[in-house]
């Protein structure tokens, strides 16, 4: 078969414990890859699918090593070459794409040498010539102006412009195999599509081969032509791309799809319940046994073979896949969430200006900020008590500045904002008082950072108790296990440290310590952006659960557009810090009328091969706001004329009770989208 | 670029005031002054004041502060209490002798210090890494008097190579020198460069394991090229910083085998101005081990920014 150009054989890959035993991080692995086409490796964190990416370059990271197997190139096993074999392959014949280009391209070296140095080692081209292909490489990749961005060190790109470096950088030694490690997890939604066109393009044009690895299946429906989708260092399923997104025959495929979130659906998706076992942990039968819906009595002892079937085109590691074939479609159930909210306002912003402008000494004397043109200008929002409000916008749109300011981290430039029409909130922390604080509590993205390694999960809840009501004892005792119930962790969680425990159960403790303040808001910065999608649904549902129980205000901040869906009944779309468009979800989701919204929702990748991104405006990073006029001049495709430039656009109310920001009058707003 | 620059040296010279204000403060709270030790039990009446006149001790505090540091501008530390002579003659040549001291120890350590940890760290858990880690594990921990001490023992002793304490006068041509400070030298060495020798492989292993350094990997460029190119340069960065720290930790190293060799540097100077009570010495030397401190602190903060990229694109856009 000539027509194979990687083929992974029987391939296993792991660690030494420091007991001695041997763990896996790869189990048996088998697959081929055929030229020209785009296979999608799919998993959560912890899955192996990078180590099994690297493998096929030949690379074992430190500390691992090959138990058994080859990864067959040209003929010749990758895994047991010399490295002066390898040297020759590598970047030459197979290449690679990295998830963090920013962190990937070496930071002394200027972008052109770092190119050129690819040039040198797999092209016979000279000195002139080299030059000119790295114009042309730059050129491919859709960067402006090569010959200045050659001269420029990493650190000076934005991270969209990184990662094309990285795509020109990996197309220098024209090679046949691609690997693509992530390579769009971190860019923004509309950054992310676009490189995403261009691996597209890329792939249709050279004919080289891909291996596309990746945790988001929006990303993978995208590029793929097949997916193979691993759990626990296993195959599960391996397929056509079409038919494992619309007819998953294996269970957590299955529970996998039906847990993220789609544009096209409001109210949260079904959560898959469990977490993947830790390598190491030996399980007598099935990996995925005690997390599926569809177990019986043999896969607790057993575990399946991974079975070929010739009808599907598609191997399966599932005893039941027949059960599953038979559910002709994926019926996502979702749970529609209740508006709560009350008329009562409980949180108004007005005229909410922030500047991160450095004070300089005649403001620090008069304690003020000039700064004309300030990161976020202009906010007026009124929240409504029981709600959920969305801020959504690219990285830059000034979201998380705002939760900032709201919680008193970050002070006002111009502005108020109140609490109950009354209580005035714009001060900074410290000037508050301790009931102030009690009122507004903060959940963060990465609950690994915002929980004190060293305090047991009783001490993290405790912090509150102890400071706002003064609890003692068995009180506090009794109280702090209250609160874990209600996240749903069990009561011996509480003398745990959070190194031992799992990304969702860590957010969990963080959620529990937010409620135990009895807070009326809570500000979610990025909440589930960490978490595994499986196990993002169950976060989202607590929360959700824990809002209809207390009554509770949530601000969510999120760049995940699906997401924001599922949970808010009101959205705010932001753009470099001023305000777009808000309105009620549903209405801002079905007719996205501002032009930036349009951009915005267009971008977003859903797991559906027939559902592909609109690509509307270009995807350029604006590093300051514009002086004049609307915010959105500079990226518009919508532009009326001299008047977007020159003046800032009113807001137009719409029937259903938007309100957006735009010249555009709002009856052809909303006529374009019928 | 320059208003950083300016800001770092003034930020330096804060520094010296602030230490000499305190060791100024420091004498001045301890319990009796240079009189009542000079004289000891004559300490009294007619002959005490007189002594005050003469050292100038009978005005306030602040204004000696005041003329005193006008003075140690201009390099003038006043006179030494015991030998009654000029602060800065006594200095000058123990400032020489010290600085021949250490420079060989940092011409000789930094090197060595550096290979070192570059093989320790591309050989990691390999044997070399091992012997080596080992050995400098070691000599980080044996401080230097009982380092200095063996060397003595083992080498001017027993194998009577070299001799032991320094016996020339310093003034004599540098061979003639040579044999006597080659054991001073070895002995602070090792510390600093066992120190810097693991500073150096954390760092390097640090950045071996970078995303960058497995990116060079992927793309074939080879071991040697990848090491020159893509990580030294980026771990010998941060060790500047820690080199710097070392130099200037170092000084404390040369007082200590200064005494054991009983070689004639500012660290015996030290601890015989204390011992002696001479304040106005001691003062003086403050200042000055305060200074290399800062000075060479201060280098090695320039010198990362001039070598780092980041920072100086950073500087030049603000």
């Amino acid at each position: 078969m000539s027509d194979i150009i990687q083929k992974v054989k029987n391939l296993s890959i792991g660690f030494k414990s420091k007991k001695g035993e041997e763990i896996l991080i790869l189990k048996n692995i088998s697959t081929n890859i055929k030229k020209g086409e785009t296979v999608g490796i799919v998993g959560e964190s912890g899955s192996g699918k990078s180590t099994l990416a690297l493998a096929m370059m030949g690379y074992v990271k430190h500390g691992l090593y090959t138990i058994g197997g080859e990864c067959e190139f040209n003929s010749s096993n990758l895994l047991n070459m010399k490295s002066k074999d390898l040297e020759k392959i590598r970047g030459r014949k197979i290449a690679m794409i990295p998830q963090n280009a920013g962190q990937a391209l070496t930071p002394n070296l200027k972008i052109g040498y770092q190119i050129d140095e690819a040039l040198q080692l797999h092209s016979d081209l000279n000195e002139k010539e080299r030059e000119k292909k790295i114009s042309e490489l730059l050129n491919k990749v859709r960067l402006p102006s090569p010959e200045t961005i050659a001269l420029r060190y990493p650190h000076e790109l934005s991270g969209g412009q990184q990662q094309r470096v990285a795509v020109a950088m990996a197309l220098a030694g024209t090679p046949d195999l691609l690997l693509l490690d992530e390579p769009t997890t971190g860019l923004d939604v509309t950054t992310q599509a676009h490189v995403l066109e261009l691996l597209n393009f890329i792939a249709k044009d050279t004919g080289t081969s891909m291996v596309y690895v990746s945790h988001d299946l929006g990303a993978i429906a995208q590029v793929s032509d097949r997916i193979i989708v691993m759990y626990s260092g296993e195959i599960v399923l391996e397929g056509p791309s079409r038919d494992i997104l619309k007819r998953p025959i294996h269970p957590y495929t299955h529970g996998l799809l039906k847990s993220i979130p789609k544009l096209s659906l409001a109210g949260l998706p079904e959560s898959m319940p469990g977490s993947q076992p830790q390598p190491g942990i030996i399980q007598g039968g099935c990996s995925f046994f005690d997390r599926c819906n569809f177990s019986e009595e043999k896969c607790k002892n057993k575990s399946p073979h991974l079975e070929f079937l010739k009808e599907l085109n598609t191997s399966v590691r599932c005893f039941n896949y027949e059960k599953l074939l038979k559910e002709s479609q994926i019926n996502q159930n979702v749970n529609k969430i209740k508006n709560n909210s009350k008329d009562k306002e409980i949180l108004n912003l007005s005229d909410v200006s922030i500047s991160y402008a450095k004070q300089k000494l005649l403001d620090q004397i008069f304690n003020r900020i000039s700064d004309d043109n300030p990161t976020v200008k202009d906010i007026n929002i009124n929240i409504k008590k029981g709600e959920t409000i969305a801020l959504v916008g690219e990285s830059g749109s000034g979201k998380s500045t705002i939760l900032k300011s709201i919680a008193g981290l970050l002070r006002t430039k111009d502005g108020l904002i109140r609490f109950e029409e009354s209580r005035n909130l714009s001060s900074e922390l410290k000037e508050r008082d301790p009931n102030d604080l009690r009122i507004i509590q903060l959940i963060f993205q990465n609950p690994d950072e915002s929980l004190n390694p060293n305090h047991t999960v009783e001490e993290i809840i405790a912090q509150p108790l102890k400071l706002y009501f003064g609890l003692k004892g068995e009180e506090l005792k009794k109280n702090i296990i209250d609160l874990l119930q209600k996240v749903r962790l069990g009561e011996f969680y509480i003398s745990r440290y959070p190194r031992q425990l799992s990304g969702g159960e860590k957010q969990r403790v963080a959620v529990a310590r937010a409620f135990a303040a009895k807070p009326d808001i809570i500000l979610c910065d990025e909440v589930t952006s960490a978490l595994d999608v499986s196990v993002q649904a169950a976060v989202l549902n607590l929360l959700q659960q824990l809002k209809e129980d207390f009554g509770t205000t949530y601000i969510f901040v999120s760049h995940d557009l699906a997401v924001v869906r599922a949970i808010s009944d009101r959205v705010a779309v932001l753009y470099q810090g001023r305000l777009c468009e808000v309105g009620p979800s549903n209405d801002v989701y079905k007719f996205p009328s501002h032009p930036y919204t349009e951009v915005l929702l267009g971008a977003v990748l859903e797991p559906d091969p027939d559902i592909k991104p609109k690509l509307v405006a270009e995807d350029i990073v604006e590093e300051k706001p514009p002086e004049k006029g609307c915010s959105f001049q500079g990226r518009c495709s919508r532009i009326v004329g001299d008047i977007c430039k020159k003046e800032i656009p009113p807001w137009q109310l719409t029937d259903s009770g938007n309100a957006i920001r735009c010249h555009i009058p709002i009856k052809e707003l909303q006529k374009e989208q019928i | 670029m320059l208003f950083l620059i300016i800001k770092r040296i003034l930020l330096g010279l804060i520094t010296l005031f602030i230490v000499s204000l305190i060791t100024f403060v420091g004498t001045e709270i301890l319990p009796g002054d240079a009189c009542t030790t000079y004289l000891e039990r004559q300490a009294f009446g007619e002959q005490l004041e007189a002594c005050y006149r003469r050292l100038g001790l009978n005005v306030p505090a602040y204004e000696r502060y005041v003329s005193w540091a006008v003075n140690a501008i201009q390099g003038d530390f006043g006179y030494s209490l015991s030998g009654e002579m000029p602060i800065k003659e006594v200095l000058g040549p123990r400032i020489k002798n010290s600085l021949v001291l250490a420079s060989a120890a940092i011409f000789i350590g930094i090197p060595i210090a550096l290979i070192l940890g570059i093989v320790t760290a591309l050989w990691r858990d390999k044997l070399p890494d091992v012997a080596i880690s080992t050995v400098t594990i070691f000599a980080m921990t044996i401080p230097e008097f009982i380092s200095a001490t063996l060397l003595i023992l083992i080498i001017a002793i027993w194998l009577e190579w070299l001799p032991g304490i320094v016996i020339v006068p310093t003034d004599v041509s540098f061979l003639e020198l040579l044999p006597n400070i080659i054991l001073p030298v070895i002995a602070i060495a090792m510390i600093m460069t066992a120190h810097m020798a693991r500073m150096v492989r954390s760092s390097v292993i640090q950045v071996m394991a970078s995303e960058y350094v497995q990116m060079a990997i992927l793309k074939g460029v080879p071991y040697w090229k990848m090491v020159f190119k893509h990580v030294l340069p980026n771990a010998l960065l941060p060790a500047i910083n820690v080199v710097a720290l070392t130099i200037a930790w170092l000084l404390g190293g040369v007082v200590v085998t200064e005494v054991v060799f009983n070689y004639p540097g500012l660290g015996r100077l030290v601890i015989e101005s204390i011992s002696n009570r001479d304040l106005p010495t001691v003062q003086a030397l403050a200042i000055i081990l305060a200074s290399i401190y800062v000075s060479i602190n201060l280098l090695a903060d320039l010198m990362t920014l001039m070598l780092n990229p980041r920072l100086k694109t950073l500087q030049i856009r603000k």
